[in-house]
Order: C-alpha cells, then structure tokens, then sequence
C-alpha cells in the first residue's frame, strides 16, 4: 500500500512544458530515496489548471504544485515527502478547498464535479481505477437491474441536454432511435472538437475515457445498437491513444464485446479519426466523414435517429453527454437535478480562455452568472483591464455583454437573447480590444471551415469577410456595414446547416451592442473633408 | 394515399403525402425560383433560392425539399422571403462571369431565367472569379468551372443517373470547384462522354465540344462533297431549339434546312441502323447457334460502349462487334457511297448530327478509319444543328418539307427507333422473328420493351427456341444488369443498353432542359414516326438488300466485317487505356 501518491498532469500543455521529464526525475529520485514503495507517481489528464506550467498534486495533502521543474524535484521530495513541510514557493494555491456532502457532487469552491469527477484523480490508462472510482457501476445496474426503457425513463427524467451545443434533450432522442426496427443501429460519440478555444472533450477523453465509452454502451443498451463509433479529431493524439488503450482494457475485462455481464447484450467500439474540418463536428457531415465520402452536411428531416449511418438509426452524442450518464444511470435523476436549474439541470464544463487571470477547464452547476465565472471561478480580468464582452460557446456563440454578467448562465435564458451555451468555449475579452477586428477574426475562421455546399454560408462568408477587410482598412462606407447586416441576418436563417446559420451569431450579436466601433471605420465622407480644408 | 391539406399564401391546398412545397405550390401555379433542383435528381438544398417561410420555424426551409404537412402555414413572398432569395442569387451572380452575349446558353440559361424572375437590378458585391480550369481535353465536353454555380447537378447526374462519378468537388468554402479526380482533365478519367452533365447544367459551364466551324469550313469549301447524316432522336427533338413543343415531329421540315445550309447530300442515320439490324441479327443467331458468348449486348451507344470500357471490361467479349450506325455510315459513305457516285473520298467530309456527345468521341477513335480516311468527319449535336441554321436566319418551324437523298437516305420504321430505349432491341427482333421462323411476325409493336422504365424484359418464341432479351437505359441501370450478368444470375440471350435515359431522345447533346415529361413526349414522336413509314421492318429495306448485293455480298461476311465491325479496348477506372 502506497502512503502518497503524486498525480501529475499529462496534457498537452503540460507535456509541451516538460512534464515527462518532471516525470522521469520524480522516479529517479524516489528510488534514490529508496520511497518507491510509499510513494507512487500517477499520471493523470488535465487538472484542469493552464498555463502554468508542470502541475502536481500531493495526495492525501492535496497540495498542488504549479510550474514543476526538474530542479524543484528533489526539493518537493526532501521537504514535502520526508519532512511534510510544503514547498511554499510552489504552491499553487488559487485551488479552492473540496467540499463533500453527502449525496451530493463534490464542490470545488464554485465548481462541481460531476463529469470531470475523476479527471485528474485517476490514472486514464487504467481501467482499474476507473473501477474502483465506482466505474462500471451502472453499466452493471443497466444491464442486470433495468430493462432499455427504463435507462431511457432515467435519462428523460433528468433532463439531460445534449452537451454538444444543441442542448436537444437526450432521453428524447434515444427514444427517437429505440422505435425504430432495425437489426443495426449505431451509437457515435462525437469527439471532433473543432471549436478554436474549446477543449473540454479533450480533456474528459484524455481524463476519464472510460467514463464515456461506459456513456456508449449505456447509450447502445438503451437504443439496441451493438456497434459505436469514437469520432475523435485527428489531432488529438494524445485522445486516441488513450481511448484506444481504455477500449483495449474494457473488451479485456468483459466490459465492451460479447454478452456483457452475463447479459443478452453485446456493445463494441472502434475509433475513427477526423482529418480536421470543421464541418465534421456537424452530425451528419460527421456521419459521411465515418462512410467515407466528403465532409458535408445531409438534409434534415430524415434525423440520424431514424437514418443515420449507412442509412440506419444512430444516435450521436457529444462525449460530454456520454460521460454524464454513467452517474445519472448510478445515482438516478434526481440526484443529477440536484445540481443546475428546473429547465436546465446538471452542470456545464467550460474551457475559459482569452483575457482572464486563470484561464482552464472548469465544470460549474448550470445556472451560475457569468460574473461569478469570471471574477470568482476565472479570478477576473488581468492588468487591471475592464470587462467588454464574453464569447459564449465558441466561434458561433453569441455576444454577451456587462448588461448580462448577471444573468443566470441557463439554456434558455441564453436562447432568449439570441445566444447560447454553445460547445462551452467562454472567450473573455477585456476592453482594450478591437470589436471589428475580433469580428473578422471569427470571420476569417468560418470561411476557412465552410464546407461549400450551399450558397449561403460558401460564399456569405466569403463575402462577410471581404466586407470586413473593406472596413478595416478604411475603404469601407457606411451602406457595408448594412450589407454586412443584411447578410448575416440572411445566413441565420437560410444557410444549409448550423454552420452557416451559426456564423452571424456574433456578428449580429456585436452589430447589435456596438454598433458604433463598425461605422468608426467608415471612411470620412469627401464633403466633410473638402469643409475641413 | 394520404392527403395533407396545406395553405400557401394564404390559399388552401390538398396534396399527396410526400409532396414537396415545392410541388405544391405549383399546383397553385406559384413558380418557386429554383437553381440546383432539377425533377430528375433528388434535391440538394444547395442554392436556396427556393427557401420559404413556415410558420413556427425560425428557419426558412427549402421548398424542393421540404415535405407538406398537415395545417402547415407556408409563406412563400413575405419581405424576408424575397430578400433572402435575392441575396442568395446575387451571391452567385457576383461570381460568375456575365458573359452571356458569347456564352453557348445565352437565351436558354436558367440563371438569366432566375435573375428575371426576381428582378435583379443591381449586384452588391463585386464580381470575383472563381476556382478552377477551363478543361478542352476531352473530344466531346468542355468543362469551364469559371461559369459554374455550383448547384451540383452534374455531380449528381454522373454518380446517381450514370454511376460514373468522373466529377465531383474539390476544395472548401469560398473556393470549392468542380473538378475531376486529382484534377486530371476529363479526358484522363473514367469520363463516359455522355454529356448527361450537360444536359443538367443550367448554365454554360458544361457543353460540347465545338463542331461547328469545321462543318462551316467545309461546306465554304467548293472542292469539298459534304454530305450529313441525321440520328433518329434529333427529328423528334429539334424543333424545341426553335420554339416547339417537346415531341414536335420536324423530320421533313429538317431535311429542307440542311439542304438550305449547303449539304449536298442529306442522308439519314437510319440507312444504317437498319444495317446494323441485319448485321448483329446475325451475330446473335450466330452466337445462339455456335454457342458463342452471351448474352450479346448491343453496341449502338458510345457511351454505354466507354461505360463498360472502363467499367466492366471483362464483359467485352459480350458486347457486339459491330460498329454503331453512324460508323457503319461513316464507313459506306468514303467506300460504297464514293464508289458508286464516282467521288474521290479524300474529297468527301462527312457529317453527322447526333443527340450525343459521346458520338464526337466515338467518331475520333482511332479504329473509326476503315474506309482509310477518318470515316466521320464532324459530328454536330442537335444544339449545334440548331445554332449553325440559327446563324444563317433558317427558321426550321416556317420550313417546308423534302425527303431524304437516295440510296443512304432510305430507311424503315425499325430504324427510326432506335432514337428511344427498347427501339433496337424491338427493331432486332421484328426482323430476328421473321428470318428464323420465316412468318410474318403479327404484332410488331413489341410493348414489354417500350417505355421509360430503367430496366425492361421480354421473352420472345423463335420457333421453339425462347430468346430472353433486356433493355437498360441510363447507366446506372446498365450497372445492374451489368452485375447480374457477371455474376451470372441473369440468362439473356440479348440486351440492349442505352447510355441515356430514355435512349438517344434523352441524349447529351438533346435541346436542354429535359425532364422524365420530356422524354415521353420525344418517345411518342418517334413511335409516330415509325407508324408513318411504309416499310417497318429492317430486312426489307430495299436499299440495304441492294447494298450486300452490290458490295457488302452478306452479313457478316468478309467485307461487312472489314467496313462494318470493329473491337473494343480494357480501360480502368482510373486511366485512359490499359494499353
């Protein structure tokens, strides 16, 4: 039995900083030390804590090291490990003290921690863990104690929304796909986060993969389909690889393959991977991605719950979602109401990233204002800059503004005002930015992304950002900011998919608040200019 | 059926389950502006110009796509409706040339139609051009992606009416563009030259290759005889270049203008359609009787002929040797022809309009050279026909009408068939009937193989021996009947595959726009043209029993196969030729 153990960050960022070699220096020292038998060194996915460099934790203290380097090593064991006392100069101590109650999801100041519960607390390469942090559980319950319909009933009466951006309610698109007969059904999980700023399903993935690939089977289990898809953007390596490890090790243990559990049901996954457009984040553009044909949306109706891919019903959910239901399955509806709103219950992982002191991947209760995200949860605005605007949900996401910072952060509120919660990308920009210059900047993203296929997003973004550039460098008149308008309005309603009726989202959102910055850059008219003269 | 009552600007309609907004609005004689929705394919949604308001969505829906539903509320004029679609098409105006006075479809372009229809007056966005080469590689179609509006019809033609899929996109976005696989030009893929794209394209950026200034050189040239076949389908489909109804029969009317351009010899593709009757008629009583390869397929359609090239090249020993009737004409007209009328033929250029494009490929493929000169010189489509007449000021509907030139002029009811699917395979067997059991076959309209349908079968007795014949037109039908022989699960003795739907009525270089409506009417021309003609039946065509008699000698014979037949080559999907 090992008396401490050392969780270190494996993520992206923190691997670019050196974690490995942090790592590596760790081991080295405690055989040195000779307290490889007290001590063992887990590797975990994100702490969800970034830029900051090495990020450790010391259980059971719970004392977080930030900006581990490979000299600060030796004094972490010598002092923390031997002596016990903390390496204060290291400390990170922005992290708010865990509460536990009983029957509740444990709070971490202003964050819970429902679908990032294990995540950075367990070891994602093993199954074990998993198991012992109650994983497995419900697919048990499911499988032995409840018929699909029931699974189904538990969902729907938890409310749980699609955590995709569409916030469509899962219980009722399951049952969608479980009415249909068919010998093949298939469950996707969405995992091509395409979202510049959004990182959340990366970070569940690489923290906790079993989790979702239990959301899958449960999912599977509910619908009748045998046989998932993990669609996970090609980029995240660091994803694939530790899904395909946690696939590995579950068909080992009897948990995906042949009659699970002694059951009449049979689940199996295997992963494919994005090639990096954006589109395929759309989940039809997805499902033609997976059948081999190019990235474009279908036309809806027929929904992929009644014809999905290779034309048969499939459910497509985000891993968010998925890895929401192992708990909801376990602890029942109610427990999951506990957390959020009456409309829009459970919690919401955000990645929080732009002008903000504490920039990361949190998980907060559904409900919370956008104040309390930024200056409680984010730690507010740096360098004693104001507040201008959040992007919500991502490149798409609408515009909010100080009039909404104390807005409660709800589906349907956000819907009221045009916006939404979107993939869970926050953007937080200080006022010492440039508006049009943000707005092109998310231009120039969609017309990168735009897959071509219908008049409207294909060339309106196109259009959209050649207006802006006329704008910008000061050729512009007024009657293009109307254009612009005028367009985007079009777009929102008339493009193919939500693509291009997501794209003049924010545009529309920053006409509509600042309207003014737009026409600054509108070219003096001559007559002013010859009275100037 | 199921009926759903709807109201669409405010009136009230009752319609099918399953219909599209689309649809019924037309039943109220609302025309929605469309672009990328044609009736033979299904819809894309891609130029949403037709999109419409319903009410209780927060989005406009297109209506080629949108089903009716019960007490559903349609808007297909609100403010927003209207902007929204002259937004769309002033997008697309904004990138495409407007260079319509020396465009191929200047006045029969649905984009011209469209920008009437919403009474564009102005662009808001500056004209940019887009992605993508003017390809000229191919003898037959010429791609110029510049004009393209991307409504992806041929796109879909190629892959679901011809399961060829030589066409498809290429980039993202702003810049996305036609093109062909790894951009090789369309010469260098698996392209069938069937020109159905073309036929679907509802602006310039699809046509044929130009014929039309050789045949002009040559009939100013006064050392040159130039003489002209006519296709069967293009009688029953070129009066529509001029103004007529689809299915207008302008046969006569059509010679007189011919002989107005300056041929001097028009003669008719029938002659040898006939020919081609009495020689694969014997091929495939041969084959029944040799126990040679079957089933036979026919070889009348240079599409279809590239198709299973490409395609399914280990079927070729399958398909008949003979040449397609505009060659076996090509070839008579520089020997027999030349020889019988004294004229040298190096001097001779030949002619042909035909409903197709694929027949310009076929007329330049190297084998095509029996006669020791190319054997067809120029092929002209129905549209270039039209477009040659047109700019000489001959108004083909005021035409009086004259006959054929003798003897390559002289044809039967048989013949005229072959302009629509079933035509050759009816043709063969009411001269195939009569040869074997040497009685005069009672009913010679053969109805199991008439008719639009993709794929027709019919058995007929020869006198104890049961024949079982198909009939496939379009490709991808061809493609399933093409499985099933090379699985063997099918027991034909003969089939006839067309390229096109509809056979050559609905061929790739037909007057545009075509639809399933079209084509009945094309088909009903030609069934009438069949019962006006004194002789029905190929074998009685005097002319050709005076053509074995005085040079072919018979059929199959020596010289016929010389002049008459030819060979096919292995291609693959992706390469040219194999060699």
């Amino acid at each position: 039995m090992h008396r401490i153990h050392i969780l270190i960050a494996m993520d992206a960022h923190t691997i670019a900083q050196g974690a490995h070699s942090v790592k590596d220096e760790l081991q080295r020292e405690l055989s040195l030390a000779a307290l490889t038998d007290e001590v063992r060194v887990v590797e975990t996915g994100s702490l969800g804590i970034y830029n900051k460099g090495v990020v450790l934790v010391v259980f059971p203290d719970a004392v977080y090291y930030a900006g581990v380097k490979v000299e600060d090593v030796s004094e972490i064991i010598s002092e923390h490990l031997i002596k016990g006392r903390i390496v204060e100069r290291l400390q990170y101590a922005d992290i708010p003290e865990t509460k536990e109650e009983e029957g509740k999801a444990p709070r971490f100041g202003k964050q819970v921690r429902v679908v990032l519960k294990n995540a950075g607390i367990i070891d994602p390469d093993n199954i074990e863990e998993y198991i012992a942090h109650d994983g497995y559980e419900a697919m048990g319950k499911a499988l032995t104690e409840m018929k699909p319909e029931d699974v189904i009933n538990t969902v729907k009466e938890s409310g749980l929304q699609g955590r995709g951006g569409a916030f469509f309610p899962t219980g009722m698109k399951w049952e969608f796909a479980a009415r249909e007969k068919s010998e093949e059904k298939y469950i996707i999980c969405n995992a091509d986060e395409g979202e510049p700023g959004t990182f959340k399903d990366r970070l569940i993935l690489e923290g906790d993969p079993h989790a979702v690939i239990e959301g899958m089977a449960l999912t599977g289990y509910a619908v009748g389909a045998n046989k998932g898809f993990v669609y996970i953007r090609g980029e995240y390596k660091m994803s694939i690889n530790r899904m395909q490890k946690a696939i590995d090790q579950a068909r080992e243990h009897g948990l995906l393959g042949k009659n699970i559990f002694n059951s009449s049901f049979s689940f199996d996954l295997e992963i494919r991977e994005g090639a990096g457009a954006y589109i395929c984040g759309e989940e039809t553009a997805l499902i033609e991605s997976i059948e081999g044909k190019r990235g474009e949306p279908r036309d809806k109706p027929p929904f992929p719950p009644s014809v999905g891919l290779w034309g048969k019903p499939t459910i497509v959910n985000n891993v968010e979602t998925l890895a929401n239901l192992p708990q909801i399955i376990s602890k029942g509806a109610a427990w999951y109401k506990s957390n959020g709103t009456e409309k829009s219950p459970g919690t919401k992982v955000f990645t929080m990233v732009g002008n903000i002191k504490n920039p990361g991947l949190i998980e907060v209760p559904m409900g919370i204002t956008l104040r309390e995200i930024i200056y409680e949860v984010g730690q507010g605005i740096p360098d004693g800059k104001g507040f201008l605007l959040a992007q919500m949900g991502g490149t798409t996401g609408g515009i909010l503004t100080s009039e909404h910072l104390d807005l409660p952060m709800t589906v349907e509120n956000l819907r009221e005002i045009g916006a939404g919660l979107g993939s869970g990308a926050l953007l937080v920009v200080d006022d010492s930015q440039d508006v049009v210059d943000l707005v092109k900047n998310f231009v120039e993203f969609f017309n990168h992304e735009s897959c071509g296929k219908c008049t409207l997003c294909r060339e309106g973004t196109g259009r959209l950002l050649e207006l802006l550039e006329k704008l910008t460098d000061g050729r512009g008149e007024l009657k293009d900011v109307d254009l612009i308008e005028d367009l985007a309005k079009v777009m929102m309603k008339g493009a193919f998919c939500g693509l291009g009726q997501a794209a003049p989202v924010p545009i529309l959102g920053c006409l509509r608040y600042f309207r003014g910055e737009f026409e600054k850059y509108v070219k003096k008219p001559q007559v002013a200019q010859a009275a100037v003269a | 059926m199921e009926n759903i009552t709807l109201t669409i600007d405010s009136k009230t309609v009752t319609v099918a389950k399953g219909t599209t907004i689309l649809e019924a609005a037309e039943k109220l004689n609302i025309k929605i502006p469309r672009l990328c929705y044609h009736p033979d394919l299904p819809p894309v949604s891609a130029c949403r110009l037709c999109v419409v308001e319903i009410e209780g969505d927060r989005l406009l829906r297109t209506a080629c796509s949108w089903k009716c539903q019960d007490g559903m509320v349609v808007s297909t004029r609100s403010q927003f409706v209207r902007e929204s679609r002259k937004m769309a098409l002033e997008l697309l105006l904004s990138r495409h040339p407007m260079k319509c006075t020396e465009c191929v479809r200047n006045n029969f372009c649905e984009l011209q139609d469209v920008a009437e229809q919403l009474g564009i007056r102005e662009i808001r966005f500056d004209y940019k051009e887009r992605k993508g080469e003017l390809d000229l590689s191919s003898e037959a179609i010429v791609r110029d992606p510049s004009k393209c509006i991307l409504c992806r019809r041929c796109i879909q033609t190629c892959e679901l009416v011809q399961s060829v899929s030589a066409i498809g996109l290429e980039g993202r976005g702003y810049d996305v563009w036609v093109d062909t696989p790894f951009g090789k030009g369309i010469n260098d893929v698996a392209c069938v030259s069937c020109g159905q794209c073309i036929d679907r394209c509802p602006v310039g950026a699809l046509y044929e290759k130009d014929h039309t200034a050789s045949v002009w050189k040559a009939l100013d040239d006064p050392t040159k005889h130039v003489i002209v076949q006519t296709a069967p389908a293009v009688r029953a489909s070129i009066g529509e270049m001029f103004g007529m109804p689809a299915g207008s029969l302008v046969t006569n009317q059509f010679v007189t203008g011919l002989r107005m351009l300056g041929f001097d010899k028009v003669f008719d593709t029938d002659f040898t359609a006939d020919l081609t009757i009495m020689e694969e008629g014997t091929e495939l009583l041969g084959r029944i009787k040799n126990g040679g390869t079957l089933p036979l397929l026919t070889s009348c359609s240079p599409g279809w002929i590239n198709f299973i090239e490409h395609f399914f090249p280990d079927l070729l020993p399958h398909v008949s040797s003979c040449k397609s009737p505009q060659q076996m004409f090509g070839a008579l007209a520089k020997t027999y022809y030349a020889e019988k009328n004294g004229i040298d033929p190096k001097d001779i250029y030949s002619v042909s309009i035909m409903p197709c494009t694929a027949k310009k490929y076929e007329a330049s493929r190297p084998e095509m050279t029996d006669s020791g000169f190319r054997d067809v010189d120029a092929v002209l489509t129905t549209r270039e026909a039209a477009v040659m007449m047109k700019q000489v000021g001959i108004n083909l509907p005021e035409l009086h009408e004259e006959e054929y030139d003798e003897p390559l002029g002289i044809s039967t009811g048989a013949a005229v068939i072959f302009g629509n699917t079933g035509g050759v395979m009816e043709a063969a067997l009411r001269t195939v009937y009569e040869l074997v059991t040497k009685k005069p076959l009672e009913n010679i309209e053969i109805n199991a193989v008439r008719g639009l349908d993709g794929i027709k079968e019919a058995e007929i007795d020869l006198d104890g021996t049961k024949v079982k014949a198909a009939v496939a037109n379009g490709l991808a039908n061809a493609r399933k009947l093409l499985e099933k022989i090379a699985s063997g699960e099918a027991d034909y003795h003969f089939v006839e595959i067309m390229a096109c739907p509809g056979g050559c009525i609905g061929g790739g270089g037909q007057p545009i726009p075509t639809s399933e409506e079209i084509r009945k009417k094309r088909v009903e021309a030609i069934y009438k043209q069949d019962r006006k003609m004194e002789i029905r039946k190929s074998h009685e065509n005097p002319a050709i029993l005076k053509l074995y008699e005085e040079f072919l000698g018979e059929p199959n014979g020596h010289k016929a196969h010389e002049l008459l037949h030819t060979h096919y080559v292995r291609k693959s999907v992706y390469e040219k030729a194999e060699a």
